[in-house]
């Protein structure tokens, strides 16, 4: 089990320059594997093209109270890149004014960067249809000055979404460090008793599935049936939707993979999965993914990769929905983490 | 040619059995296909029971394909070690009952 980031570790996986290199190299190189450009050309879907704006997703840091094996960010307690409140009130401008349907926080722990009960408060009051926080349910469990997050989310009418990987603990541990599953269920028990998750009530409480491990996540309707069943008879736990979700291949994700001898199986598993239909509704072609730092993305996984969206406008501080509207998506193997069978994005399958 | 008998990386090539005889191939997958289906019995289920007939069958790249089949429906590895078992018992079941032939045949040759 990881315990500190490859940031921290001076791994040269943290450079995502060299990920990049790994993910073009070998097997796609020497033609054995097709590029992601080549294989959606195929059906007439290069250049990937960016629709109306609906998700502004905006990480505040990658700081976290945990080191999982899988995390694409390789946010752990060890970094310290976190948003400023100077860069969250550009950000808090453009909430004001954007067209997007829902915001959505992440990380890290989005709720270790000090600012961020200041910054939910004046975003809700920008009255956004799906406001989202992802949390990692330990968090509210790590210190007593996290106890209260239930409460403030449902005050500011938060769409909590967390991340499960299993209903046992011996898997959930394994992936995301040991003691994560108790803490975890006792987290979700005083999310359930507030009324988070619980049914017809309006305080939204979704899981987030990815695998533990070197394989792709199975149908999501009968994973979440699974993980209903499993949770309200071991726990008395109800949620509301389960998002399957693949673990693409970079950071620490990819190091796993290539440490384990898993990585070309790997790739080739997401090359055979792979469904035209999933790629119309990717993402990246509704969403923009904003860094602790303020540069623009097409989505979080190129945010890692450091690929910046090709438009004129790649700051916040320059934001123009406008001018961000068809511009072409970065796209790397990676993003055939995206395509494979059912699709997969953070709001889970696509098709 | 290979040197060893099983190649992991055959069993991407599985497919490619239609080459030769595209009709039967092709009758030979579709059927597969809809074997594995959600039908009276989950395809959680089927999986299970394609887990513990990969090894009483003692093929490969079946127990390849059904433990990662089994890994991303969320089945645990207890669940998977208990399908085995069951596997195992029919095995050394079906081996055991053929002992009643044995005694039949030593009560009809012995004074």
């Amino acid at each position: 089990m990881a315990t500190s980031s490859l940031h921290k570790r001076d791994s040269a996986l943290a450079n995502s320059q060299r990920q990049l290199e790994i993910l073009s190299n070998g097997i796609f190189q020497n033609g054995e594997l097709p590029k992601f450009a080549d294989k959606i050309a195929e059906t007439g879907q290069f250049p990937l093209r960016a629709k109306k704006l609906e998700i502004l997703q905006i990480n505040l840091g990658y700081m976290c109270n945990q080191v999982c094996e899988h995390c694409h960010v390789d946010a752990g307690p060890d970094r310290k890149e976190i948003m400023t409140k100077t860069t969250m009130l550009q950000c808090l401008e453009v909430i004001k004014n954007t067209e997007a349907h829902t915001l959505d926080l992440t990380g890290g722990a989005p709720e270790m960067n000090p600012n961020f009960r200041w910054f939910v408060e004046e975003a809700s009051k920008a009255g956004i249809k799906d406001f989202i926080v992802r949390s990692n349910l330990t968090i509210i469990r790590a210190n007593k000055k996290y106890y209260d997050l239930p409460e403030f989310f449902k005050t500011h009418n938060v769409h909590v979404v967390s991340s499960m990987p299993h209903w046992t603990r011996g898997k959930t541990d394994k992936q995301r460090g040991e003691g994560v599953f108790d803490k975890s269920i006792k987290a979700l028990e005083e999310l359930n008793a507030i009324g988070y998750g619980m049914p017809d009530s309006p305080l939204k409480l979704d899981l987030v599935y990815n695998p533990s491990g070197a394989f792709l996540p199975g149908d999501q309707v009968s994973m979440e049936k699974d993980f209903k069943k499993a949770l309200l008879e071991d726990f008395n736990i109800q949620f509301h939707q389960l998002f399957a979700i693949t673990n693409l291949p970079i950071s620490r994700f990819l190091d796993y993979l290539i440490a384990s001898e898993n990585y070309e199986d790997y790739m080739y598993a997401l090359v055979e999965a792979y469904n035209p239909s999933a790629v119309a509704n990717v993402m990246c072609t509704n969403t923009i993914s904003i860094s602790w730092d303020g540069w623009l993305y097409d989505c979080d996984f190129n945010q890692m990769l450091d690929l910046k969206v090709a438009s004129k406008v790649q700051h916040i501080s320059a934001y123009n929905e406008d001018l961000l509207e068809n511009r072409n998506i970065i796209i790397s193997q990676h993003c055939y983490g995206c395509t494979a069978g059912a699709g997969s994005s953070c709001q889970g399958s696509v098709i | 040619m290979s040197k060893t008998y099983y190649d992991p990386s055959d069993l991407k090539k599985f497919g490619s059995i239609t080459e030769w005889n595209k009709e039967l191939g092709t009758k030979f997958f579709d059927y597969y296909n809809a074997v594995f289906e959600e039908g009276q019995l989950s395809a959680r289920e089927k999986s299970l029971i394609a887990l513990a007939v990969s090894h009483t069958e003692q093929c490969p790249y079946c127990i390849d394909a059904y433990t990662k089949d089994a890994l991303q429906r969320g089945i645990t590895k207890e669940e998977m070690m208990e399908a085995l078992h069951v596997g195992a018992a029919i095995k050394s079941g079906a081996t055991l009952v053929h002992g009643v032939q044995m005694m039949n045949k030593v009560n009809k040759l012995e004074m």
